[in-house]
């Protein structure tokens, strides 16, 4: 009967679907998800849906599609003809977070983020864009967001529209009216700009550091540690990091040297590539990933260290991001090598010297990269309970996305606002005075958050590594 | 696709979020947890409310619309995959704890209520109910009620059949039906509540159900024991239990699932050894100690290589974890993970596990064999690749086999799955032509039209024939 059954199913779609597949941009579709997607990891997923109570698509939808079992019976039908990959298709693949919070919870190990990853690729190849729009997306996710110069140069743009009284005054004639509603509440959480980046800012600063070159000729700022060296480690600066969390990274410095980290910035680190690997982008992530990690092993450390979760989960996947290419050995040496601070800070150096303050409730919010690919989520909560004084209070489901996921928040506002809501609620119930978050993503969007719940004043969100520093001796 | 006068009918019912139609619904609800079945549902209805279950069905009724009733869709014998021009009813909407009585000891839910949140929450409340089938991650009560399921504490607390009191649900022509209640005792009429408890949904959709809760125990803590053959083991479950203990799990492993589990978890399980027992045992706390220092003994006078009891329950949780990454490990070997649930007397045991081992030689296929050893209920699973037709015939003929062998030993074809479409040609196996015959008339009496999850529970007693689409 199931033999009978295949066969009536070709019938069937050959009926049902008629002109569907045969126009050209879903046939086109079809051929990229063929080309894009491995089989054998759709294959390996065996259905079970254990995946399911982790996915928060799923709790806030309850449709079977809105999962990651569902996701990928969807992209195995693609795939084998069973449907045709029409918009519905494309709207859930973009609804996904891409959080991973299924990866840990799946018994058989299918890499479901490099199956989303591919099914983004295929839909960013397959898509007929109007040139105007695939241009405007080339030069802001190759010219800008990969460009550290050019990233610096528009923040001290933001920084000159948040400072010059240009931003009151956008405010004051309702210019940012012309926003969507969720961009113009987020603009409003923004944190201060800066363009200066964290080499600058050290070195104004007058803390102690030296310059070295790498065989190659190129530049390293070298922070030496306090008392005796732990370990050499390298310093991820990050994008986001380096213009809107400037002093998170001038923090960082501070904290890996009082453990007893000698701490290396090499200058020609670039963009992870993780924004650009999650659009579809793989080709220049590719090359992104090769000059990190050649920049970085010439630099003779001992560890990469990363403070912000999203970029430290795609370097940890550099292997797989290098994987074939010419860059490959130095790819799995990154992937070997990348440690979150909080891991760090928590394991391998001198333990932290730290003041008394006020008491303080503090919960957390995992960051989801650095949960479900890193995984890692003792530390940052070791190192928490570790400051005299704090008491952490978990809250339910501190390990569910708040809906911030790189860009997703701007392009999915309503899934997000439903899950940052959610997320307010738990954090509410804790009252926790300070939200505690290892990646700027999440921290950005807890600040919405706050604000969107009207605890503005009496909750604060922080990066876990600020938090450490305000109290450091 | 369903007729206009259906659709607008439904959505009148159900409003535009309770009834979906689009491909991607359709796809999305085509298929179970049974690996290689796969077939679109002619449309998806998602009822909040008993009244609109009832609704739904005299629509159906009227234009005789066969529907499947479906939870999370964790099942493995394909009993909540649609045939085609079919109506899915997904129950998750109705999942509501409707109440805890203490005073009775019972809990009133509705059918999509996730299993573990309903542990957690009567947990908290000082009980306990003790069915865990190990997909209570997000299956629902309902699936659970209708396929009988059961789960590791089954030695010792039996499982869900024996914790339903009492049922409310909907027939096929919309009738609502109440069966049982809050009662130990009630022998008025045939006991209705036992008859739907795993029929599948073939006779009639449950919309509400009344639960037996019992004190929580307070103490558990587990051991392990390794063997060097695997008769030590079997004879080492019925000394424990001749001895007057029933520990509340009773798990086992057979040498290839302990190879494959040691590769994956590395928890320091010997590779040479034939078979290992992970077993549990709840209650006071003096009394939980005292039994595991004599099952202890049992096993090492059984032939034990070797037995580690935890000193403390977090130490026990790694034990027990192990043993529930049996499945995930094995499942990683190969692409398709085939779990089967032939289930004979606790006496049989190693009679059965070396049965299989036998039949995966003679078939040349990958099995390996864990399960709840207390209860005789094994999982012999194969690895193997839906892609490779000649090497899934030869599955399905080892499979074939193993049915056999378990019901020669006194056993049955599925112990805690349910028979749905993988085992409706092996039921007459079990239960005879006559049985067989009067099941269908008892479906016969409650469902006239056939519209409730046609192609499950009856088939031609032919082979299995698993095809991958």
């Amino acid at each position: 009967m199931n033999a009978a059954n295949a066969n009536t199913h070709a019938n069937t779609r050959a009926k049902e679907d008629g002109g569907a597949p045969g126009t050209a941009s879903a046939g086109r579709l079809e051929q990229a998800l063929r080309l894009a997607l491995d089989e054998d990891a759709l294959e390996r997923c065996m259905r079970c849906g254990f995946c399911q109570s982790a996915c928060p698509t799923f709790r806030v939808t309850g449709l079977e599609a809105a999962s990651p079992r569902g996701r990928i019976a969807l992209m195995k039908a693609a795939y084998d003809g069973f449907m045709a990959a029409d918009s519905d298709f494309v709207g859930q693949m973009e609804l996904c977070l891409g959080c991973r919070a299924c990866e840990p919870a799946c018994p058989a190990g299918v890499p479901y983020g490099r199956l989303i990853e591919q099914a983004r690729e295929a839909i960013a190849k397959g898509r007929k864009q109007p040139l105007r729009a695939r241009l405007a997306g080339k030069i802001l996710m190759e010219g800008v967001i990969a460009r550290h110069g050019v990233l610096r140069g528009a923040g001290r743009v933001l920084r000159l529209y948040q400072r010059s009284g240009l931003r009151a005054a956008a405010r004051r004639l309702g210019v940012l009216r012309a926003l969507p509603p969720h961009v113009r509440e987020m603009e409003a959480s923004l944190p201060e700009a800066s363009g200066r980046g964290v080499i600058r800012e050290w070195l104004r600063r007058g803390l102690p550091a030296r310059w070295e070159t790498d065989d190659q000729g190129r530049r390293l700022l070298v922070v030496p540690a306090e008392g005796e060296r732990a370990a050499r480690v390298g310093m991820f600066r990050g994008c986001v990091m380096d213009v809107l969390f400037l002093s998170t990274n001038v923090n960082t410095i501070r904290l890996l040297r009082a453990a007893g980290f000698e701490v290396v910035i090499p200058e020609g680190q670039k963009c992870c590539g993780a924004l650009h690997a999650h659009a579809g982008r793989s080709a220049f992530a590719r090359r992104l990933a090769a000059d990190n990690a050649a920049v970085f092993r010439a630099a003779g450390v001992d560890w990469v260290v990363s403070n912000a979760g999203g970029c430290g989960a795609h370097l940890k996947e550099y292997d797989h991001v290098l994987h074939g290419t010419p860059s490959a050995d130095d790819g799995a040496w990154l992937s070997s090598r990348v440690k979150d601070v909080s891991e760090l800070l928590a394991e391998s150096g001198r333990p932290l010297r730290l003041a008394n303050g006020a008491p303080l409730v503090a919960t957390c919010q995992d960051s989801c990269h650095l949960r479900n690919v890193m995984r890692v989520q003792r530390q940052p909560r070791e190192l928490m309970q570790r400051v005299p004084g704090l008491v952490l209070r978990e809250m339910r489901d501190a390990d569910l996305c708040c809906g911030s996921a790189g860009i997703y928040n701007v392009l999915q506002p309503e899934m997000s606002a439903a899950l940052l809501d959610r997320k307010m609620e738990q954090v509410k119930a804790t009252g926790a005075d300070v939200v505690v978050t290892a990646n700027p993503g999440c921290l950005l969007q807890m600040r919405w958050g706050i604000r969107r719940a009207g605890l503005e004043g009496r909750v604060k969100a922080v990066h876990l590594v600020d938090l450490l520093a305000e109290r450091l001796e | 696709m369903l007729e206009e006068p259906v659709r607008r009918r439904l959505m009148d019912i159900l409003g535009p979020q309770g009834f979906r139609d689009d491909e991607q619904t359709r796809v999305s609800y085509s298929y179970d947890a049974t690996p290689a079945y796969r077939t679109k549902p002619a449309g998806v209805v998602f009822p909040e409310a008993t009244w609109q279950v009832s609704e739904i069905m005299k629509v159906c009724s009227e234009y005789r619309i066969p529907v499947v009733t479906r939870g999370a869709g964790s099942n493995l014998c394909a009993g909540t995959v649609p045939g085609e021009g079919e109506l899915v009813m997904v129950m998750t909407r109705m999942n509501r704890l409707l109440e805890i009585d203490r005073e009775n000891l019972t809990a009133t839910v509705q059918p999509g209520l996730n299993t573990k949140a309903f542990h957690e929450e009567v947990e908290r409340a000082g009980l306990f109910y003790p069915p865990d089938p190990s997909s209570m991650v997000i299956c629902t009560l309902g699936g659970n009620i209708a396929l009988g399921s059961g789960g590791l504490r089954g030695l010792k607390y039996g499982t869900t059949k024996d914790y339903v009191l009492g049922l409310e649900a909907v027939l096929p022509n919309g009738d609502v039906i109440r069966t049982g209640g809050k009662l130990v005792k009630d022998v008025a009429g045939y006991d209705l509540t036992r008859l739907l408890v795993g029929s599948g949904g073939t006779l009639a959709i449950i919309t509400e159900a009344t639960l037996r809760l019992v004190p929580k125990p307070p103490f558990r803590l587990s051991m392990v024991a390794v063997y060097g053959d695997l008769y030590g083991a079997a004879r080492s479950v019925s000394s424990i239990i001749a001895a007057r203990i029933i520990p509340c799990t009773l798990e086992f492993m057979d040498q290839a699932t302990i190879r494959v589990v040691e590769d994956f978890a590395r928890v320091g399980l010997p590779a040479d050894a034939k078979a290992i027992l992970a077993i549990e045992q709840d209650g006071e706390e003096e009394q939980v100690r005292r039994d595991l220092n004599l099952i202890s003994y049992i096993c090492r006078n059984e032939g034990a290589l070797e037995v580690r009891v935890a000193e403390r329950p977090e130490e026990g949780e790694k034990i027990m974890a192990a043993r529930r990454s049996a499945l995930a490990a094995l499942s990683r070997l190969r692409p398709t993970t085939i779990l089967e649930d032939a289930t004979v007397p606790r006496s049989k045991i190693a009679d059965m596990v070396l049965a299989i081992q036998r039949i995966a030689r003679k078939y040349d296929v990958q099995i390996c064999t864990f399960g709840h050893a207390g209860d005789g209920n094994l999982h012999p699973t194969a690895l193997t690749d839906a892609r490779d037709a000649e090497e899934m015939q030869r599955v399905e003929r080892a499979f074939e086999e193993i049915f056999e062998e378990a019901i020669s030993l006194g056993g049955t074809i599925t112990g805690e799955h349910g028979v749905g479409q993988v085992k409706a040609p092996y039921l007459e196996w079990k239960a005879g032509a006559a049985g067989v015959e009067l099941m269908k008339r008892i479906k016969q009496a409650f469902d006239p039209l056939g519209l409730l999850n046609p192609g499950k529970m009856f088939a031609e007693t032919r082979k299995r024939v698993v095809v991958r689409r």
